[in-house]
């Protein structure tokens, strides 16, 4: 799999709520390679999108701690100027909603063509252009000429996602982060989204973390699966074990509630409760426990940590091995979804 | 673009014929008219009813109506009854007068707005912008007449940098140098008080639309291209806020209007604003009548500009 491009030192990413600090990720800590595809999964809240964006430096008013190497570069603590200058060059994001995240005044090839002249602005305009229509050409878009003077809210939503990728990957950069692309669209869309990015994938040769809440799309498309809960990785296996071998109860919790043609289940397993929110997350103990309560409190871990259980396959707390699901969702049901 | 100003122009038709005929009916529903007020006593009534008769002040409102839109359609405004000639004539060189103080007063009202604003929303929280926002509560709170005594004051009469009344010094001939610097130097201070003033709508509205602006989702793509804070700014967020300050512009020009029939009495600025408030003492209808409809189809004309405007800067309503 070759070198590390990205690692990820007890992340700590926090948000001032009143006068404190909350941290939305906490002592996250992850590696990607490159020609990897990382997936992060976990519920809405759950810390991913602001993972990505402290990764990016996005964040304008959180306080992000820990280390963010780049290619063994200490990103997290270097200057603005100089994250500029990775930031759509070497590193690239794709975003979940395209329409806000296209400026509407900004006729599509300007908005590719900018991130282009800005990590070089010594080729000249018609050369840059070409590239555009080339880059427009190869995320899908069928005439891409026209589509250079289109205004964002004239293409569908699928065209416009094409054209967010576009825009990421324009300078080919080493590390790509998705942030959950295909959230906002149809279902057909979205299998050609995927299969664009897979096409990617083994085109540009970059570290690509994708961000969902779809476990179909991990399937399809991982190599290796972070589990996020709260905040916390609680699971991180390469795709095939924690398919196969899910242990810690949320990641568990998770594929159980995928509904499968194959089982006929006369209810669709739910989580109980909900994800705390920011302010009301428990910062001691097993973050996980509260919507397990029918699971012996003594099966927690007091400081629950990453234990590598199998070599690549980490699980947080140990309470996984007490853990079993309530008589009525009729035990523990899992398939691989793909 | 040329579809939907045709369009557009088309829709301003029949509002200012509606206008005209509110206008006249208002104007009509006025206590008293010419022949009520400086007549003299010792004149017979039944004289006075004659000439009402001969004038057609008797007539049904529509009658009336229709002979007075046909003279206003051929530009002719009807004689002033106080000063005894053609409305036109009277409020030719008004409506130039006005037309330069509202230019400058607009010009100004921006020159402070855009650069107030930006700072404001930009450094939004900061000391610059409490400085900034504290003085645009201080405008929203000053009565523009009596502000604008306080400068006709402070620079009139104390420092005597500025002329206090007219608009152009006596005995200079137009088309002259000295002429035109002399209009600009009585234009100053009035367009200077009403555009201190008016421009505080725009800073806070200026403020509000960048820090709004400066949480949207295109922002952070900026911001992941690589692109600096400065081009940040420069390329989206200042375009994609200056957009409502365009929509507005044609509530600037009704609320000019407003400033002006102040300003020109204080400064005694001779303009259509002082003709107005004079005429309406008076009850000289024919100028009354032809004021308001100006002012009217000024605003509707703003209006028009505004969406001309928007649809410039906005693709994304032009009309097809």
């Amino acid at each position: 799999m070759g070198n590390p491009i990205l690692e990820i030192e007890n992340l700590r990413t926090s948000f001032r709520i009143k006068d404190n600090y909350y941290a939305a990720v906490d002592d996250v800590s992850l590696t990607v390679k490159k020609n990897e595809l990382l997936a992060i999964v976990g519920e809405s809240g759950c810390g991913k999108s602001a993972l990505a964006f402290s990764i990016m430096g996005l964040h304008s008013k959180a306080n992000v701690e820990g280390n963010i190497y780049f290619k063994g570069r200490d990103i997290a603590n270097i200057s603005p100027a100089k994250l500029n200058e990775l930031r759509g060059k070497e590193m690239g994001m794709i975003f979940q909603d395209s329409l806000s995240a296209l400026n509407p005044l900004m006729i599509i090839g300007d908005q590719i063509d900018e991130i282009i002249y800005i990590h070089n602005n010594k080729l000249a305009k018609k050369d840059r252009k070409e590239k555009v229509i080339d880059l427009l050409d190869k995320v899908g878009i069928l005439h891409p000429a026209f589509t250079y003077n289109q205004f964002p809210h004239e293409l569908s939503g699928g065209m416009r996602q094409r054209v967010v990728i576009a825009m990421a990957i324009a300078n080919e950069p080493e590390l790509l982060i998705a942030d959950e692309p295909t959230t906002a669209l149809d279902v057909t869309i979205q299998s050609q989204i995927l299969d664009l990015l897979k096409k990617l994938k083994e085109d540009i040769h970059a570290g690509i973390i994708l961000i969902t809440h779809d476990l179909g799309v991990v399937a399809e498309m991982a190599d290796r699966v972070a589990v996020m809960y709260a905040g916390q990785i609680v699971e991180i296996a390469d795709v095939y074990t924690l398919f196969e071998n899910p242990l810690h109860p949320y990641t568990r919790s998770l594929l159980n509630s995928v509904p499968n043609s194959n089982v006929v289940q006369s209810e669709l397993h739910v989580i109980e409760g909900i994800v705390p929110s920011l302010q009301n997350l428990p910062r001691e103990g097993c973050r996980f426990s509260p919507r397990i309560p029918w699971v012996d409190s003594s099966a927690h871990e007091k400081n629950p940590e990453l234990h590598e259980v199998n070599p690549g396959h980490f699980v947080r707390c140990t309470c996984y091995r007490n853990f079993y699901f309530p008589e009525k969702s009729k035990g523990d049901q899992h398939h691989v979804v793909s | 673009m040329w579809k939907f100003t045709v369009r557009r122009i088309g829709i301003m038709i029949p509002q200012i014929a509606l206008l005209s005929i509110l206008i006249f009916i208002m104007a009509k529903m006025m206590p008293g008219d010419a022949l009520s007020g400086l007549i003299d006593p010792s004149i017979d009534p039944a004289t006075i009813e004659a000439m009402r008769d001969r004038l057609g002040l008797n007539n049904p409102w529509h009658i009336q109506y229709v002979d007075w839109i046909k003279g206003v359609i051929q530009g002719d405004f009807g004689q002033s009854f106080r000063f005894k000639m053609p409305v036109t004539e009277l409020i030719s060189q008004r409506l130039i007068n006005t037309f330069w103080l509202s230019l400058a007063t607009l010009i100004l009202t921006y020159l402070i707005a855009i650069p107030l604003g930006i700072t404001s929303g930009r450094y939004n929280d900061t000391w610059a912008d409490r400085l900034i926002t504290g003085y645009t509560y201080v405008g929203f709170a000053a009565p523009l007449f009596i502000f604008a005594l306080i400068m006709v004051w402070i620079f009139g009469f104390h420092f005597g940098w500025f002329p206090t009344s007219g608009s152009v010094k006596p005995g200079l001939s137009p088309g002259t140098f000295e002429y035109v610097l002399s209009k600009i130097n009585h234009l100053m201070l009035p367009a200077l008080s009403m555009a201190l003033i008016a421009t505080v709508t725009t800073v806070q509205y200026l403020r509000s639309e960048i820090i709004d602006t400066k949480q949207k989702d295109f922002v952070v793509t900026a911001r992941a291209k690589g692109a600096s804070e400065s081009r940040v700014y420069n390329r989206h967020i200042l375009r994609n806020s200056l957009l409502p300050i365009a929509a507005f512009f044609g509530y600037e020009i009704t609320g000019l209007i407003g400033g002006t029939i102040f300003i020109e009495n204080i400064f005694g600025y001779p303009g259509m604003g002082q003709l107005f408030l004079e005429s309406i003492t008076l009850r000289d209808f024919s100028v009354v009548t032809t004021v308001v409809l100006i002012f009217g189809i000024a605003s509707i004309l703003g209006a028009l500009i505004s969406d001309i405007i928007l649809s410039l800067v906005d693709p994304r309503i032009r009309i097809k």
